[in-house]
C-alpha cells in the first residue's frame, strides 16, 4: 500500500503484469474513489462551465453524457484533465486527486460571479470496471440501473437508485465506471469480483494508461503545457466564437506560433525501461531534444514503450542513452493498445 | 566446518551458494525481488568476464525500477542464465533456483565466510 495523496491505495493485489493482463484479456476492476467529484447547480451552472473548461459541454445533447477536457490557466497551461457530465440538473466534473487543491482554489475563485453552486461529493466512492468480459459483469449486476448502461454507446451515462453509470474508462478496453454511496460500492465491488472481475492495483492502471495513450498529471501535462502539447488539441472547442472561456486567448495566441511541442509515443527494441525526464536526441543538433513524459514496459506488446514530448518537426526516429550506450527508438502517433489490439504506427 | 551448497548474503541483496569446486552461484533475494516488483529485463556479465568482489555485474530492471546487481566475491564468469533474456519473471517466481543469475569461479573460496549469513542479512533487511 502507498500513500496516494492521503488515499491508501494498493500498487497491485499480487503480480502488476497479471493485473495488467487480466484487463487486457477479461476483465479488471479498480477502485478509483481517490477521484474528485464535484457537481455544479444554481442559474448559472451551464454558463459557468462552459467558461471553465476548454471543451463545450453544449455537445452534450442526452443527459448523463460526459465529455473529455482541459481546464486551462489565463497562460493556457493545463490545471487539469477532467470528464464533464450532464446530469439532470447541473453537471458533474470528475478531476484528479493530485490536483484537487489547485483545482478547488481555481474553481471557487473564477465562480464568485456566476450564481452557482459547487459540492464536492465525498459521500461517493467510485468503482471502475474494465476489458473485453466486463460485458459480462455488466449483464450480471444486481442492479437494474447498472445494467441499463448495456444499451448506451461509449461516454454515455445512466443514473438511478444512486447510482451514476457511464462507458467510460482509462484502459483502452471497453468497460464502465460507476460512482455511488460507499455502502453500495462495497456490494458492487463483490459482486463484480463473484462474477469474475480481477482487482487491479495503481501500477497496471499506470501501464494500461499508458499503453492506451492516455495522458496523466504531472507526467504529460502540467500547468506550463498547452493541450496542443499533450495530444489533447481535439478538447479545445473553439467552434463557438462568443465562447469566452478561461485562457482561451492564449491558446489563440499559441497556435499563432508555429514551433511548438507535441506529445509522441516511442517504441524500443532494446531491453531497458525509458523513465520520466530522460532526454531524446534526433541527429547532431544536441540543442534539439525531447524529453520522456511517461515510460514503461508493455505488458501486452512485451517492449518497452514511452510517452514523450519532442518539437513538432515530424521526426521520424530518436536516440537516448542508456548506461553510457546509444539507443535508437521509434517514434508515432501517441497510442499502442486499442481492445487488446497494437495501433501504433511507427514514423516512416 | 563444511560449505557444500551454503548460502551467504551481501546486505545489498545478492546472494551467493557455493559449492565444494569452489564455484558461487548469484542471484538476487526474496526481499529484493520483492521490493522490485515485477522483473521485465535482466543484463547479465559476459562469460569469461573477471568481476572484483561487490562490483556491478548484472542490471534487473522492474516495472519500478533499474538496479545494478553486484557479485559478492571475486571471480571469473563460468555460466550465465540465459533463460532470463526471454523469461525475467522467472527471478521473481523462484530467486534462489531457477532464478539465479551467474555462476563465477572463485579467486578465494575462503573469503565466503565473511559474507553474511542468512540470520544477519534477515536482521539487515528489517533495520
Amino acid at each position: 500500500m502507498v500513500d496516494f495523496h492521503g488515499w491508501s491505495m494498493p500498487i497491485n493485489y499480487g503480480s502488476q503484469i497479471n493485473e495488467h493482463n487480466s484487463v487486457r484479456e477479461n476483465c479488471g476492476i479498480f477502485d478509483v474513489s481517490h477521484m474528485t467529484i464535484l457537481d455544479f447547480k444554481g442559474d448559472d451552472a451551464e454558463l459557468f462551465v462552459r467558461k471553465l473548461i476548454s471543451n463545450d459541454i453544449k455537445k452534450l445533447t442526452e443527459t448523463y453524457a460526459g465529455l473529455y477536457s482541459a481546464m486551462v490557466n489565463e497562460q493556457g497551461g493545463v490545471i487539469d484533465d477532467l470528464i464533464a457530465y450532464k446530469m439532470e440538473t447541473g453537471y458533474r466534473l470528475v478531476v484528479n486527486c493530485a490536483t484537487r487543491g489547485e483545482d478547488l482554489k481555481w474553481i471557487s475563485k473564477k465562480s464568485l460571479d456566476f450564481k452557482v453552486e459547487m459540492i464536492e461529493r465525498d459521500d461517493l466512492s467510485m468503482i471502475a470496471v474494465q476489458g473485453p468480459k466486463s460485458s459480462d459483469v455488466l449483464s450480471e449486476c444486481p442492479a437494474p440501473i447498472v445494467r441499463a448502461l448495456e444499451s448506451k454507446k461509449r461516454q454515455q451515462g445512466v443514473y438511478g437508485n444512486n447510482m451514476f453509470a457511464t462507458k467510460t474508462g482509462y484502459t483502452g478496453e471497453i468497460g464502465f465506471e460507476v460512482i455511488l454511496p460507499h455502502e453500495q460500492a462495497v456490494n458492487l465491488w463483490q459482486n463484480a469480483v463473484d462474477a469474475g472481475a480481477v482487482p487491479v492495483g495503481l501500477g497496471a492502471r499506470d501501464t494500461l494508461r499508458l499503453e492506451a495513450g492516455m495522458n496523466l498529471y504531472g507526467f504529460e501535462m502540467d500547468e506550463s503545457i498547452t493541450p496542443f502539447e499533450c495530444n489533447m488539441s481535439w478538447t479545445v472547442d473553439f467552434s463557438d466564437a462568443d465562447r469566452e472561456f478561461f485562457g482561451k486567448k492564449a491558446l489563440e495566441n499559441f497556435l499563432k506560433d508555429e514551433s511548438y511541442n507535441e506529445l509522441v509515443g516511442i517504441m524500443l527494441d532494446e531491453r531497458t525501461i525509458l523513465r520520466q525526464g530522460q532526454k531524446l536526441w534526433f541527429n547532431d543538433n544536441e540543442d534539439l531534444n525531447g524529453i520522456v513524459t511517461s515510460g514503461t514496459y508493455s505488458p501486452t506488446l512485451k517492449k518497452p514503450i514511452a510517452l514523450a514530448r519532442i518539437p513538432k518537426m515530424d521526426l521520424k526516429s530518436c536516440f537516448t542513452e542508456v548506461r553510457g550506450k546509444k539507443v535508437f527508438a521509434k517514434i508515432g502517433p501517441p497510442k499502442f493498445i486499442k481492445e487488446g489490439k497494437e495501433i501504433f504506427k511507427e514514423r516512416l | 566446518m563444511s560449505t557444500n551448497n551454503e548460502v551467504r548474503y551481501l546486505a545489498s541483496h545478492e546472494w551467493g551458494r557455493i559449492d565444494e569446486e569452489g564455484i558461487l552461484t548469484v542471484g538476487i533475494s526474496n526481499h529484493a525481488q520483492d521490493l522490485l516488483g515485477d522483473i521485465v529485463f535482466v543484463e547479465l556479465p559476459d562469460i569469461g568476464k573477471e568481476l572484483d568482489a561487490e562490483e556491478e555485474s548484472a542490471i534487473v530492471e522492474s516495472v519500478k525500477a533499474a538496479s545494478d546487481v553486484y557479485t559478492p566475491l571475486s571471480g571469473e564468469v563460468i555460466e550465465i542464465n540465459e533463460k532470463l533474456f526471454d523469461e525475467p519473471e522467472i527471478v521473481n517466481n523462484s530467486p534462489f533456483e531457477d532464478g539465479w543469475f551467474f555462476k563465477i569461479k572463485l579467486h578465494d573460496s575462503s573469503a565466503f565466510e565473511d559474507l553474511m549469513t542468512e540470520d544477519e542479512y534477515n536482521a539487515s533487511c528489517e533495520e
